[in-house]
């Protein structure tokens, strides 16, 4: 709650004016019994027609003044939840990008995105909703006691005992609700899954004829779905029609005990009208509050969830200079990237990557090959220093990437990603992607990814617009304009992480051929399962459960490397693989 | 008292609900009367009563507070007083209670409607043909069962009775106002009209700024679940300001679409506040004049006569009376919303099922596993064939491979041969009987397949194995698995075969998912067999593991395989080449590699430098 409330502290002199405005706009509307119990009282009895016209126009004048006045206070909650939510999400969102992957497997994307969207909408929600009816209705509460207490102390005393009731009653029958609905919801999610589970898997079930069976574990959570939400909805419904009561109840209170004071000449009817007045007003107010208040735990949790990330370290932090000792070649010819003894695991369990070494010099190429799961990536990942090694270390022309600052690190690479995310825009954006670089600049990089002849074949070319994920290009576009994007750059080293796998041999080895006769010539790194991808390299890595099991040429490996041999025979025909593949 | 609490709150109506024509309104609001409202006709019948005496028990009370203040203003009376507030206490005592009664005897019938409604959109969804799923996204499919019933459950409940009562409510209040004075009435000449008019406002003005609101929300979302998504790719080129400078942008957008839409909307209480007030006010005045006029001139016009307790009751009654106005427009709204989405519901419930079994329909019994296709065309458009003139003849235990691009139409055979879809000319035979000629359940039970696309479920494991052999028993189960090579995976899970597949529980690769599908087919003891690109989510390494399983469940059975690895098909007995939906070559692979073919052309390019 401090939290929410320290985004609203820019606007103190908004929220003051605001203050301003919903107390005047209260405190009139307040009045309005006020004068109604003087009118009848008082002025009735006076046989005055004027001052009867003159007390009625001073009621609607209070009501217009009312109305007019909540409106500008609540304009001006509704700019400061603006203001404040706005901070909040781009405070947020800004940690997002800053986030070590370390704190991005922990929070999960899918937790990050829920923080992003739910919880910043809760924020705003309540943030107004303080402002508005958080201010009001305690005004009212209080101004309407004291108004009440000015007009009979004794009946004020009826009004503080129904109160209670209310809140209570609002109070439990809420948050009951609102966990009941929580889990309702869970229940809806449990029939939306079969549904889903059952559209998508239509083929199989009619091809197993399991029609029936699946007709009866929907009907399971059906079931278990309408159990829940009758539970939520009944508990929600007590809440009117006792609340109703409780209200109508202190109404009949009022005027027995009215008549009472009344018959010992201690009140009046028309104070007592106007008593009913209030007592309705006050009433409102605490059902109001109650659901501020319900509505702020909410909202509470909501921002808590969002400090959460907004206190987490930051990326892998720099380490200054000298922490850790550069390479020094003893040949004195410097590798461009070396791994020494490199150890790392995810989540310091078992290891994905275990005492790796390797040298690769300036223009050569790395292969790395291997099953699911056996770290090709991890790899990958240690190199851009998304992650740092728990043991070794990794220099990049000698110097250890702890030393450096991750954004001369990242700016010497280029990377084509296994998953790597394309965003609805156009093909030359993403391409781009938000770099300063020339037209001529994407498109030879297009060129030389093989993308160039398919997209031009778009009718607006480069200007092509892709949908969200680039789900309106097949896989094998996809991984072309992901490589060209890490080609644009023209970076120092080329990482393409299983990006041709899904492209036919032809347009690959096209690409490759592509790629070897930049000028530039970019140390590359290629993961890949396809042997075609990666026999050219000047090293090739065979992983398997984190440990490299065979490091050399494509040759070598034939020879000295069984699961290699194995997986070059697979893919190259039984038996013919040998002859075949030059 | 006007409702003093809507708990829960309105459902915000996302812009105007899209309308129906009348004649489909009719249509719908007849459907669902007899469909699912006529067997609750005796509750609601009785849910009918109850409300109404509670609402005009309810609507008593004013007056006998009124008749109260009366009494305690001539002397005061105090047994007459207390006569009326034991009577009003026990009024609302019993208009509660029978409201709680009401509204939980609704949310059950409105429940077990719901029920029937969700449960006969499946049962549908189960008989419609594959077709109807390949037309239709998932998602769409599933807002119908979810969204949609909800939409029509949360109107049944909610809005049908208080419809009811806002009736009873406005035109009992009216009554008990013309009875107490028909001259102020006429205050609602001014007050009604400007409810009238916020109202129109809020429909015309105020919904489609809501509208706008949640799409630009959806759209900030949208934007930050991609970047989100991309975040390492982002770190990588270091575009973190870029990113977050247009996600200021949409951000931005989304905060003044949410002010402007709250600009106006805000409006709204203050609004309904001053027309209760004003009411109060104008009652005030004539009140006050009449009642001036009652104590003092004699000869006052008795229509103009008013007492004190008058005014109390008649304030009350105008507040009474006014409130449902304001929620008129709320609640059409839904109703339109509910109509809608019956409308949706009953268009699914509508289509056209998988047409029925032929009358003459024979059991497909101990299948031998021959196929013939004969000059089979098929298109999925009327107008655009995809298979033309298919012929094949396929003996018992033969391999066939399909092989050619992407779309080329080779997932087409596959649905024509389970029956998925229905040829357009031609004939399918199995074992010799045309496959029209069999029941749907017996010929697709002669076939065993692997898809590309993993199809498992959320449930354990061992349930996704035996799904197609329910009967399994727990050996079986496990010389599957091992036979899929997935058993030491299967065992070094959590809880082995009992472990739940969920979402977001185990981490689970594409690859071991395909190993379960594997194991799932094994334990079939079907003699036909397909295999559509079955293999394409595993490793290489892991590929030369299954081989020789792939092979165990191949032998003595005919199989049908689409590969995009032209090296697993080298052995089938018959290769066919599909190319822009026609099979242009067909042979073994050493026939087809003997010739200058489209398949040398494709095997030889997998190896091209």
């Amino acid at each position: 709650m401090r939290h929410i409330f320290r985004y609203m502290r820019p606007y103190a002199p908004v929220v003051a004016w605001c203050l301003f405005f919903k107390i005047i706009g209260t405190l009139v509307e307040l009045a309005i019994p006020f004068v109604l119990q003087h009118m009848l009282k008082v002025v009735a009895p006076q046989n005055d027609l004027k001052q009867i016209i003159y007390w009625g126009s001073l009621m609607i004048l209070f009501a217009a003044a009312a109305l007019v006045f909540n409106i500008v206070g609540n304009r001006l909650a509704s700019r400061v939840a603006r203001d404040g939510a706005r901070s909040v999400r781009h405070d947020l969102f800004a940690k997002t990008m800053l986030l070590s992957c370390r704190d991005v497997d922990r929070f999960s994307i899918p937790s990050l995105e829920s923080r992003l969207t739910t919880d910043t909408y809760n924020v705003h929600q309540f943030m107004g909703m303080t402002l508005r009816i958080g201010i009001r209705c305690p005004i009212l509460l209080v101004g309407g006691l004291l108004f009440t207490f000015i007009l009979d102390p004794v009946l004020t005393l009826i009004l503080l005992s129904v109160m209670p009731l209310i809140f209570i009653t609002v109070y439990f029958v809420t948050t009951r609700g609102v966990r009941a609905y929580l889990k309702a919801q869970r229940s809806v999610d449990g029939m939306v899954r079969v549904a889903r589970e059952d559209c998508q898997g239509i083929r199989v079930i009619k091809a197993l004829s399991r029609t029936e069976h699946e007709n009866e574990r929907y009907d399971r959570a059906n079931r278990t779905l309408v159990r829940d939400e009758m539970r939520a909805s009944l508990i929600m419904a007590t809440s009117n029609p006792v609340i109703t009561f409780f209200v109508n109840l202190g109404m009949v209170l009022v005027i027995l005990f009215g008549a009472v004071r009344t018959s010992m000449d201690l009140s009046s009817p028309p104070t007592i009208i106007a008593f009913m007045q209030f007592f309705m007003m006050i009433s409102n107010a605490m059902i109001a509050i109650t659901r501020v208040f319900v509505n702020s735990t909410k909202a509470a949790a909501s921002m808590n969830r969002i400090q959460e990330v907004i206190q987490a370290d930051e990326d892998c932090p720099t380490a200054p200079e000298g922490a850790y000792p550069d390479f020094v070649s003893a040949t004195g010819e410097m590798p461009h990237i070396r791994f020494e003894n490199v150890s790392f695991s995810y989540l310091g369990a078992k290891p994905q990557v275990a005492d790796l070494s390797f040298d690769l010099y300036h223009g050569e190429t790395l292969g790395i090959i291997g099953s699911t799961g056996s770290g090709k990536t991890t790899v990958v990942n240690l190199l851009m220093r998304f992650y740092d090694p728990d043991k070794g270390a990794i220099y990049l022309d000698g110097k250890d990437l702890r030393n450096l600052d991750s954004e001369t690190v990242h700016s010497r690479f280029g990377a084509a990603m296994q998953n790597d995310f394309l965003f609805a825009d156009t093909v030359s954006e993403n391409i781009k992607f938000g770099r300063d670089m020339t037209d001529e600049a994407v498109q030879s990089a297009a060129t030389i990814a093989q993308a160039d002849e398919f997209i031009r074949a778009f009718p607006e070319g480069y200007e092509h617009l892709l949908a969200i994920k680039g789900q309106n290009v097949s896989g094998g576009q996809k991984q072309r304009i992901l490589v060209a994007r890490a080609l644009a750059g023209r970076p120092e080293i080329l990482i393409l992480d299983d990006s041709s796998s899904a492209l036919d041999y032809q347009t690959e080895a096209q690409m490759r051929t592509a790629i070897r006769s930049m000028d530039n010539h970019p140390t590359t790194v290629i993961v890949a399962q396809r042997i075609s991808a990666i026999k050219d390299a000047n090293l090739i890595l065979v992983m398997e459960n984190g440990e490299v099991i065979g490091a050399g040429k494509h040759k070598d490996l034939l020879n000295t490397c069984s699961v290699y041999r194995e997986i070059a025979e697979s893919q190259m025909g039984d038996g013919e693989g040998g002859e075949l593949h030059e | 008292m006007n409702n003093p609490s809507q708990i829960g709150g309105r459902r915000q109506g996302k812009g105007n609900a899209p309308k129906l024509s009348k004649q489909a309104r009719q249509a719908v609001l007849k459907r669902t009367l007899k469909t699912y409202l006529w067997p609750f006709k005796f509750q609601l019948a009785g849910i009918l009563v109850l409300m109404l005496t509670a609402n005009v028990l309810a609507l008593i009370g004013p007056k006998l507070s009124g008749n109260a203040i009366d009494a305690l203003a001539e002397g005061p009376d105090m047994d007459k007083v207390i006569y009326f507030c034991v009577l009003m206490a026990l009024f609302y005592l019993i208009a509660g209670v029978l409201n709680l009664i009401v509204s939980r005897l609704m949310i059950r019938i409105s429940q077990k409607i719901t029920y029937a409604m969700r449960r006969d959109v499946f049962a549908k969804l189960m008989q419609l043909p594959v077709s109807f799923f390949d037309k239709h996204l998932t998602g769409d499919i599933v807002s119908h069962i979810s969204y949609d019933i909800d939409t029509i459950n949360a109107s049944l409940s909610n809005d049908l009775l208080q419809v009811c009562a806002s009736s009873v409510t406005v035109i009992g209040s009216f009554i008990m106002m013309i009875i107490i004075s028909p001259v102020l009435v006429s205050v609602f000449l001014i007050t009604v009209p400007i409810s009238l008019i916020s109202t129109r406002y809020r429909t015309r003005k105020i919904r489609p700024l809501f509208s706008k609101r949640s799409a630009k929300l959806g759209e900030l979302n949208g934007y930050a679940e991609e970047m989100l998504s991309g975040q390492k790719t982002i770190k990588t080129y270091h575009r973190e300001e870029q990113i977050l400078s247009r996600f200021d942008i949409r951000n931005e957008e989304a905060v003044q679409a949410y002010y402007k839409a709250d600009y106006k909307a805000v409006i709204i209480g203050p609004t309904v506040n001053f027309i209760n007030n004003l009411s109060l006010a104008l009652v005030t005045i004539l009140g006050s004049a009449f009642y001036m006029g009652t104590l003092a001139v004699a000869g006052w016009p008795a229509l103009l006569t008013i007492g004190l307790g008058d005014v109390a009751s008649f304030v009350q009654y105008s507040r009474k009376f006014a409130g449902p106005i304001n929620e008129f427009a709320n609640i059409t709204n839904e109703i339109q919303s509910a109509m809608a989405a019956a409308d949706r519901v009953y268009r699914i419930l509508d289509e056209i099922t998988e047409p029925e079994d032929a009358p003459d329909a024979s059991e497909l019994t101990e299948p031998r596993g021959a196929v013939d296709i004969e000059n089979v065309s098929f298109g999925y458009l009327p107008d655009r064939t995809i298979i033309h003139d298919l012929n094949l003849h396929v003996e018992p235990g033969q391999t066939i491979a399909i092989v050619g691009p992407t779309g080329a139409g080779k997932t087409t055979i596959i649905n024509l041969l389970m029956r998925f879809y229905d040829v357009d000319s031609g004939e399918i035979r199995m074992d010799g009987y045309p496959i029209k000629q069999l029941t749907r359940r017996s010929m697709r039970l002669a076939y065993n397949m692997v898809l590309q696309d993993t199809w498992l479920f959320c449930g354990s494991v061992r349930d996704n194995i035996l799904y197609g052999r329910p009967d399994a028993s727990d050996e079986e189960i496990r010389a599957a698995a091992k036979a899929a090579r997935i058993d030491n995976f299967i065992e070094s899970l959590p809880n082995g075969y009992e472990t739940e597949l969920s979402d977001d529980g185990i981490n689970i690769s594409k690859g071991q998912k395909q190993m379960l599908t594997f194991a799932r087919a094994m334990l079939s003891t079907a003699p036909l067999l397909i295999l559509d690109e079955a293999t394409s989510n595993v490793d290489s390494r892991t590929e030369i593991a299954v081989r020789e399983a792939m092979d165990n469940l191949m032998a003595e059975k005919t199989c049908f395989i689409i590969a995009h690895r032209l090296s697993t098909i080298q052995h089938a007995d018959k290769i066919l080449v599909v190319r822009h939906g026609n099979v242009v070559e067909s042979g073994t692979h050493q026939e087809l590699m003997a010739r200058p073919s489209f398949y040398r052309v494709l095997y030889y390019s997998q190896f091209q430098e």
